[in-house]
Order: structure tokens, then sequence, then C-alpha cells
């Protein structure tokens, strides 16, 4: 049952992606385009995913814990620190330069585009790295 | 190029999303952020505690696009501008970007905005921003 409903929740997740239009980079950097060619499509993408997640969260949040685990991971940090502003600015430069985030990448890798597979080979070198430079103490806590 | 304007589908193909990351949280209690369940599965410090399940979310992420292709003929509209390069770089930046950053589109755009976590929100607005400065200039300044 946990492995048939966590398969649900990716293949939901990459047909949300494909249904929205935020698996093709065009579509996203013509979001990023304000003064060209803006398409405003996915300010909607990120509404609908919003309006749904918002109640969802509230009401699972009601149970004291969630149904395959003992507790539930929340992030706990409050603070803003230097790691999460740069690696966050770092993150947007990419995305603006490609189209593309780790989703719509992975999702479009069996569309077969050489430029996928070219994003998908250095996005998971760029995670070794971050991963090495990132103490225990902060890593994995929003994800 | 331009692309057409969506809102019916794009609402519909975010509650997608959105569905996808309240099931994350009911069945496991974790934040449904993508960049987080591809680096915890990479190494150093894979979580192996975690990966069968890590395993099995990314496999329905892969088969999303064969299935959609299967079931209505089409394959999904798909340009990329950039080149091999560009597209290098890009997958550098948004690999190590996200797990410094500890989120990415999904987990602080959509999970940590519904949270109303501050960080999360300051992530997206930071991304949000560099984001639309680099298209800027890719689009209006190198471009033109």
């Amino acid at each position: 049952m946990r492995n048939i409903l966590t398969l649900i929740s990716g293949l939901s997740f990459g047909t949300g992606l494909i249904l929205s239009g935020m698996a093709n980079p065009a579509k996203v950097q013509n979001f990023l385009d304000l003064f060209g060619t803006w398409d405003p499509s996915l300010a909607f993408v990120m509404g609908g995913a919003i309006m749904v997640t918002m109640p969802g969260f509230w009401l699972v949040q009601k149970r004291t814990t969630p149904f395959f685990s003992d507790m539930f991971h929340m992030p706990t940090r409050t603070d803003f620190d230097a790691r999460l502003i740069a690696g966050s600015a770092t993150f947007g430069v990419g995305w603006g330069l490609g189209g593309f985030c780790p989703g719509p990448a992975v999702t479009s890798l069996p569309l077969g585009s050489t430029g996928t597979l070219i994003f998908i080979a250095t996005m998971l070198l760029g995670m070794i790295a971050a991963k090495y430079v990132a103490s225990p103490s902060t890593a994995q806590q929003e994800t | 190029m331009e692309t057409e304007f969506t809102p019916i589908t794009s609402l519909l193909g975010g509650a997608l999303i959105g569905l996808s990351a309240v099931l994350m949280m009911a069945m496991h209690g974790r934040i449904a952020g993508i960049s987080g369940i591809v680096a915890r599965m990479l190494p150093p410090s894979a979580d192996k505690a975690g990966l069968p399940q890590g395993i099995i979310f990314v496999f329905g992420l892969l088969i999303a696009a064969p299935l959609w292709i299967a079931l209505t003929g089409k394959i999904p509209d798909q340009v990329i501008s950039a080149g091999g390069p560009a597209l290098a770089i890009a997958g550098l930046l948004v690999g190590f970007g996200s797990v410094l950053g500890n989120g990415c589109t999904s987990g602080h755009g959509v999970c940590g905005i519904s949270r109303g976590s501050a960080r999360s929100i300051a992530a997206t607005i930071t991304f949000m921003a560099t984001a639309f400065v680099t298209v800027f200039i890719i689009r209006h300044i190198v471009g033109s």
C-alpha cells in the first residue's frame, strides 16, 4: 500500500508538471521574461498547487503522526542564513538559464532530449558537490 | 518564442502537484521537495533508510511522460532553447544551489509557502529574482 501510494505521488507530480506546462523550459523562461514574451501560466501552477497543499497540510497535521512514519519531519529553522540566500540565488540563475528545475528535468528524462541528459548529469554533480560543502547540521531541513 | 497562456491546464496541473505533496506529507510526514528527494539518494551521507521510497517516487516521475504519451497519443510540448554548454552550467547551478539553499521550486516554492515558512518565502523571492534577472540578461542584453 505504502509503495503504491508513493508511486502514485510521484506519478501525480510528474503528470502535474506535464499538464501544467512546467516541464517545458520555453514556458518557464517565458514566465520569467516579464519584458518580452511573458506567459503568466506558471503563476497558475503555483496557485493551483498551493490551493491544494494549504488546506491539505492543515488537515494532515491534525493527526499526531503520518500514516507510515512515526513523526512529521518538518523543518524547524526560522533564521535566515547566508547559505539559504546564496543557495537560492544560485538556483535561480540556473533555473533562468536552462528553464529547468529538478522536478521537470527528471520528468523530461524519458523524452530523451540531449539537453535534458546534460542538465541532469551536471545537476547530480552539483548536488553531490553541495553535500560535501554543506555541513550535516544545516543540510536536509526543508526538502 | 511565444508560448500559449494556459490558465486552466496550469491550474489543474498545479493541483496535481499539490495533491502529490499532500500525499507525501500524509504518508511520510515529509515535504515533497524534488531536490531534497533526489539529493538524499546521493553520496556523501545517502539516506539508506529512505532510499526505497525515494526510488519509487522518482520512478513515478519517470513513468509520467511515457504514460501521458500512451494515453493521449501526444508527445508533451517541449522546447529547450539553451545550448549544451549553457545547460551544463545551468544543471550545476541548480543542483548546487538547491542543496545549499535546502530547496527548490517544489520544496520552498509550493510546500514552504503553504506552511507559511519565512525561510521558504525568502528563498522563493530570492530565486525568482535571480531567475528574472538571468532571463532578462540572456534575452534582452546578450540576445538582442
